[in-house]
């Protein structure tokens, strides 16, 4: 089993939830976050002052699946939240040691899907 | 003597602007100023404001009035003869043409908006005690003079000094005690401006915008000619000054911003108080254009050089563009308008001078009393908050409730 996280554009959300979703994975936990990468974020204007805003508002999106499924979510994921653009975002992918499913207390794969 | 009469349309027109006076204080100032600052600090913006409305509603019927309006005592106080308002409702007495406690009621709302505009420079560090205690001292000794001056028949008054709806009384007044405060307080720990949330701002601006004709029209204190003539530049302004700091900002960054034009909507309302009386539509014009110019250039240049921590800009929007307008009266002022206003252009240049010397006048007794006022709070118990109450913001630490529960 694996976590896979993607850090990506709050605008693609959609589009990616709905390729996921054809191909059959539907569970996911979304968190709003902030974050910066290379690009140090954006500049802003009040009142005549310009500010360096140097967190952007992304989604974080999290599921955890059979290590058989990673690369099609992953590939799925990273076409549905690419625009070619700097921004994007980042998909990490980490080893989860075990699932339990709080209403029946079943483990592992039976607690996955 | 002519015996007066009430009049029952003057007197419904006087109830509303009344009321549409106190909606730009609660909530509409209060929103204005909120929405700009960080969301830990929100609900103590709020307060600030709805502190200020209660404390001088209560001393106002108790003494303000008549220190404003009372029998004069040599140009310099007016005489406060019915304590609690005493035997006034009683009498039923009539100012004009409309109730005298109308009239008090309505100069009460010009009292509280002084004060709560004051708090705009102050947010995001001011001790909440420390601001229970200015409001009462300074609404004593710094409004209630300064009022009397220019309203209640006292020296400036007598020299001829015209201020229509409150360009003196109510924005240099409080403009020049924000930066008499702000000099006091210091600057902020973290002085960005990045608006926690902004929609708050622009409500709180059309609020503001929208009781303004209560304000400036209702000045009038009559329904007819003049307050419409009051109705159409004070709108006329705003509409020129919002405009006018698009054009700045889109010149000098390629695009506008919302709170821009807010805020040159404001200081285009600010700029036109004094002279809405007073002026014609092609005044109005050039007033709300002045008045987007001075405010930004007092903004975005004068602040950042000098470094004063003038935190939602009331000296740089309500001082700046108040004196602007001030002045302006005395240029555009147009007797076939308004018969007791004669400015420069009109063949007067003598009333540009008055108007000059009224500013002198309020910008010096407000930045120096405010200044005496507020360093005596400082030391007896301190004008700002600690650096951990500042930090963690102070809706948790001075009221233990927060805006955004999660």
């Amino acid at each position: 089993m694996k976590k896979v996280v993607a850090i990506m554009r709050p605008t693609k959300l959609d589009v990616v939830k709905h390729a996921l979703d054809e191909i059959g994975h539907h569970s996911m936990t979304i968190t709003e976050v902030k974050g910066r990468g290379r690009q140090k974020g954006l500049t802003e204007i009040y009142r005549g002052r310009e500010y360096q805003i140097d967190l952007l508002p992304k989604v974080e999106l999290m599921m955890i699946v059979a290590d058989s499924d990673v690369e099609k979510v992953v590939d799925t994921i990273m076409h549905g939240a690419r625009t070619g653009e700097i921004g994007d975002g980042k998909i990490f992918v980490l080893p989860v040691d075990d699932v339990v499913r709080i209403r029946t207390g079943e483990r592992g794969d039976d607690a996955l899907y | 003597m002519i015996l007066a009469v009430l009049n029952s349309g003057d007197t419904a027109w006087m109830l509303i602007s009344t009321a549409l006076v106190v909606l730009m204080t609660i909530p509409g100032l209060a929103l204005f100023y909120s929405g700009l600052v960080k969301k830990e600090n929100m609900l103590n913006t709020l307060f600030l404001s709805f502190a200020a409305y209660a404390v001088v509603s209560v001393i106002w019927f108790i003494y303000g009035y008549e220190t404003v309006f009372g029998i004069d005592v040599h140009g310099i106080i007016g005489m406060p003869s019915n304590p609690f308002f005493h035997s006034v409702l009683e009498s039923q007495a009539l100012y004009g043409t409309i109730p005298l406690g109308l009239y008090a009621i309505f100069q009460m709302t010009f009292a509280a908006i002084t004060v709560a505009l004051i708090s705009g420079a102050l947010v995001e560090r001011i001790k909440f005690g420390a601001w229970m205690l200015f409001i009462p001292i300074w609404l004593t000794l710094v409004y209630l003079p300064v009022a009397h001056w220019v309203w209640g028949g006292g020296w400036l008054a007598q020299l001829g000094v015209l201020d229509f709806a409150g360009g003196l009384v109510v924005h240099t007044n409080s403009g020049v005690a924000a930066l008499a405060l702000v000099l006091l307080l210091r600057p902020r720990q973290d002085r960005r401006l990045l608006p926690q949330q902004l929609t708050y701002s622009i409500i709180g601006a059309g609020l503001l915008w929208f009781g303004w004709f209560g304000f400036n029209a209702g000045s009038a204190l009559a329904a007819g000619q003049l307050a419409t003539s009051a109705f159409i530049v004070t709108n006329t302004s705003a509409a020129v000054a919002l405009l006018m700091w698009m054009l700045i900002e889109y010149l000098r960054f390629g695009k506008v911003t919302l709170l821009g034009a807010a805020s040159g909507a404001i200081a285009g309302l600010a700029a036109i108080t004094p002279a809405a009386g007073f002026v014609n539509v092609v005044g109005a014009m050039v007033i709300g254009l002045g008045a987007a110019l001075v405010s930004y250039a007092a903004i975005s240049i004068i602040k950042p050089r000098l470094g004063y921590d003038d935190a939602l800009d009331v000296f740089g929007i309500h001082g700046f563009s108040g004196i602007w307008g001030v002045f302006a009266v005395g240029l555009f002022a147009s007797p076939f308008i308004n018969a007791t206003g004669t400015g420069l252009l009109y063949g007067n240049p003598h009333q540009l001078a008055v108007q000059a010397l009224g500013t002198a006048v309020t910008f010096i007794y407000s930045f120096v009393v405010t200044l005496l006022i507020a360093k005596a709070i400082d030391l007896t118990i301190g004008l700002r908050v600690s650096s951990n109450e500042e930090t963690q913001g102070l809706d948790l630490a001075t009221h233990d409730e927060v805006a955004y529960n999660i």
